[in-house]
């Protein structure tokens, strides 16, 4: 068996300081071929104790959220008032990333003025609720409260505004801030390699969300409109026609965004023949009026009735189809008529589609007691440096022959 | 003079899903030089020209979005139907580091610029291409915006409450996802070329990007054989992972006005009934998080009613003085102009937009003590910078430039 291509931040070293900040962050740069050493108090990190279990057994080696969070680490353990073992760990690392209370290491004086006084190429990264340089640094927050202070809740939910907006799942503040700190510390990376020194990088999960809102922030920033959340479609300044139509089976579907040219409109007309209901739908007339105008333009559709009027019928047409078929169907002959259609996956439905299997995303993961467990996949195909993921979550302290290894070679 | 200062990227993305990229970059210091068709006036990103619109003024330059998802880029126009617009645009990638795009698959090899073509110019190219599932396996000609990535990927069926539709996102949370998942592709390869030499091909599946956030639901599901789709579920402004309870967001007094709240731990628990203190909630059915998940609904009930005739800033500032994270859901002038979160971050830098004139636009939620972003100048209008370029890089006289805009080749 060849070795396996090293992935683009091979030979990188990461020290990261266990905390639910950092997890996504530092499992990025690990798949991305940085060697991710995650230290932890001896009692186990908190997000050890994170539901879902394995068989809904409690268990520090039983959460599904440090199986999740924590692949493609090695696990070492250290006192948390250890300084001097903190010290040898980042003695060896290029990146240090931590989530903790902001002042919590600067109390114990090992924080990144003092260490990267020390030695002043280290990069160290920093995620907190709202970043150490701020006034509002050490207000108590979570995923939930970050989104809903930053902007996203207030854009996602329904047309009807008693139901209370709704938090987007699947920890996404902790993702959002960090794809920015991935990205800021390769950009600091590359000024080292480029002769620059390290740095400290700063990240505010609150900014994050802020500035990963779209529409309601340009809107805002440009023109002073508010922008209103409705059901499963954008945010908008204005009432806009629903995008979530039902299946033949009540499931939703998504219509997308419908089409503006000829070759579009053409399509819709064509697929209503082709499962006899065109006879059925009367806007029929507006499509053939969006051919015969040689298709619209985005720029009208505020202003102009007769693009609205088109505009609306492809999307009504679209409704119209889509209670005639599954959802699935109605992707899968949408797509292939050129119509950017969706169907609305359940998570566990992702792991079953022919494509994702087909382009190897459900991800075999190894276990040490040899039980394979399917992880999700990357969106990156490196052609010449894979992302790969290198093993499981490690179990508690399961690496700390490293420590010793760190001290024989220091 | 930042970070990626004399990295030259030749780029081909728009909307938010690759503009978003090269957008960051660019305010990391690279040299961005954005290609437009002078044809279509670069129509081909929807965002070009359509609101938001700073004043009474419309056309091609004046769109809001384009100018927040652009800033600190070049522009050029090119128009690679002509034969000399095709060897402008090889003479151009000779000399770029990075050629970047978010084309449906297959669309910049049928300009004539196949990856085996942009080697052939520039050997040690990196090229990075994000569409809807990637260049490779079934789905690889689907056509996607974000809400169909959303849709396909889980992100959406997610996000909702139950016995509801499902909310999703109410903006296209992947466009700034791609972007994100994108950059950090161009940074990853740029560091695996200062390291081998060698450039490569990293092809993005914006789809499986999205579904790389879903987070632990994944695990619950191919560990545990539990699905997301069952009853109750999804219910997104509760907390499953980590259990959580009270964990939501409920109404208060005012138009549209909320408040989130979560409570981590039995502590949080103390610190929010010291604050309500009234007598339900010293119900001891409450007392344990197995009791607080167990009458979850009463629970969400009553607070309810005792956060409606509160404003929604005073009840999160109340529970956060005794320690319990809180935020008002944020309307966007809220957090964009009266928050020290944003405000004192410098999350809202203005640029100046040759047409336009000064407009605040999204700035970064990271700070770097070193190579700080910096994001100053306005989004291209359409040409802005074909002197420069093709003057300038390309050695084009003056004369040939005005000829070659006459023949509309640019």
């Amino acid at each position: 068996v060849s070795e396996p291509q090293p992935g683009p931040l091979d030979g990188l070293h990461v020290v990261e300081l266990a905390s639910e900040w950092t997890a996504f962050a530092g499992k990025l740069l690990a798949e991305l071929g940085a060697e991710v050493i995650l230290v932890e108090p001896p009692e186990g990190a908190a997000t050890r104790r994170y539901e879902p279990f394995v068989g809904d057994e409690p268990g520090a080696e039983n959460s599904l959220w440090w199986w999740h969070y924590q692949t493609s680490k090695q696990g070492v353990t250290l006192e948390r008032s250890d300084t001097a073992g903190l010290r040898r760990l980042v003695g060896w690392a290029d990146i240090v990333l931590e989530g903790e209370d902001v002042g919590r290491l600067a109390a114990l004086a090992v924080d990144h003025t003092v260490l990267r006084g020390e030695r002043p190429e280290l990069i160290w990264v920093s995620i907190s609720p709202f970043g150490h340089d701020n006034p509002r640094s050490g207000e108590p927050a979570t995923d939930l409260t970050i989104l809903a202070g930053g902007g996203p809740v207030w854009s996602c939910g329904y047309d009807d505004h008693t139901l209370p907006p709704v938090r987007g799942a699947g920890n996404q503040a902790l993702h959002t801030a960090g794809l920015h700190a991935v990205a800021a510390t390769l950009v600091a990376v590359i000024h080292r390699m480029n002769g620059g020194t390290g740095q400290h990088i700063d990240v505010s999960m609150h900014a994050a969300a802020n500035v990963t809102t779209e529409a309601a922030t340009y809107h805002w920033l440009v023109a002073q409109e508010t922008v209103q959340r409705q059901t499963g479609r954008h945010a908008s300044h204005r009432l806009t026609t629903p995008s979530m139509a039902v299946d033949k089976d009540g499931h939703p579907v998504n219509t997308g965004f419908p089409p503006t040219s000829v070759q579009g409109y053409r399509s819709i007309i064509e697929w209503m023949e082709e499962i006899g209901a065109l006879d059925e739908f009367p806007e029929a007339v507006f499509l053939q009026l969006g051919i015969d105008k040689g298709g619209v333009r985005m720029a009208d559709l505020a202003t102009d009735v007769e693009t609205q009027a088109i505009f609306g019928a492809a999307r009504d047409a679209l409704v119209f189809i889509a209670a005639r078929l599954t959802g699935y169907q109605f992707f899968l002959e949408g797509q292939r008529r050129g119509l950017a259609v969706g169907v609305i996956n359940a998570p566990e439905d992702v792991f079953e589609d022919a494509h994702a299997q087909a382009t190897g995303f459900p991800t075999p993961v190894r276990r040490s007691d040899g039980r394979t467990v399917i992880h999700a996949g990357s969106g990156l195909l490196f052609e010449r440096s894979p992302w790969r993921i290198t093993g499981p979550a490690p179990e508690l302290g399961e690496h700390n022959d490293l420590l010793e290894r760190l001290d024989a070679d220091s | 003079v930042g970070a990626l200062s004399g990295l030259r990227i030749c780029d081909f993305t728009g909307q938010l899903a690759g503009a978003g990229a090269t957008r960051l970059l660019a305010a990391y210091g690279a040299q961005v030089i954005r290609i437009e068709d002078p044809v279509r006036e670069g129509r081909w990103d929807i965002l070009r020209g359509i609101e938001p619109f700073v004043d009474e003024r419309r056309g091609i330059n004046l769109g809001g979005a384009f100018n927040n998802h652009n800033v600190g880029k070049l522009g050029i126009t090119l128009n690679l139907r002509t034969e000399r617009g095709r060897e402008l645009l090889a003479e151009l990638v000779r000399i770029s580091d990075v050629v970047s795009e978010n084309f449906a698959a297959g669309v910049l090899t049928r300009m004539g610029f196949s990856y085996e073509r942009l080697r052939e110019l520039r050997p040690e190219v990196i090229y990075v291409s994000n569409c809807g599932f990637g260049h490779r396996g079934p789905y690889r000609d689907f056509k996607t915006w974000g809400p169909i990535v959303q849709a396909c990927s889980g992100l959406t069926f997610s996000s909702g409450l139950p016995d509801q539709l499902p909310a999703g996102w109410g903006f296209s949370y992947m466009d700034h996802h791609g972007g994100n998942f994108m950059a950090i592709a161009i940074l990853a390869a740029l560091i695996h070329r200062s390291r081998t030499g060698e450039g490569q091909w990293v092809d993005m599946s914006c789809t499986a990007a999205g579904a790389s956030l879903l987070g632990p639901v994944v695990l619950d599901y191919t560990v545990n054989g539990r699905p997301l789709r069952r009853p109750g579920m999804p219910n997104s402004n509760r907390s499953q992972s980590p259990a959580m309870a009270p964990h939501g967001i409920y109404p208060c007094a005012g138009e549209d006005d909320w408040v989130a709240l979560a409570c981590r731990h039995d502590e949080d628990w103390r610190g929010l009934r010291s604050v309500i203190g009234e007598p339900w909630i010293d119900d001891a059915r409450f007392e344990e998080l197995s009791g607080r998940l167990a009458f979850e609904d009463e629970l969400d009930e009553s607070l309810a009613q005792w956060t409606s005739t509160r404003g929604k800033f005073a009840v999160a500032a109340d529970l956060r003085s005794a320690g319990v994270p809180s935020s008002a859901v944020q309307k966007p002038g809220e957090r964009i102009d009266h928050d020290l979160g944003t405000s004192a971050w410098g999350l809202w830098p203005t640029v100046e937009h040759t047409e336009m004139g000064q407009v605040r636009v999204d700035g970064l939620p990271v700070h770097l003590s070193e190579t700080d972003w910096e994001i100053t100048r306005g989004a291209p209008c359409l040409g802005e910078h074909n002197e420069y370029v093709f003057g300038e890089l390309l050695g084009l006289g003056a004369d040939e430039i005005s000829s070659l805009t006459k023949e509309g080749v640019l």
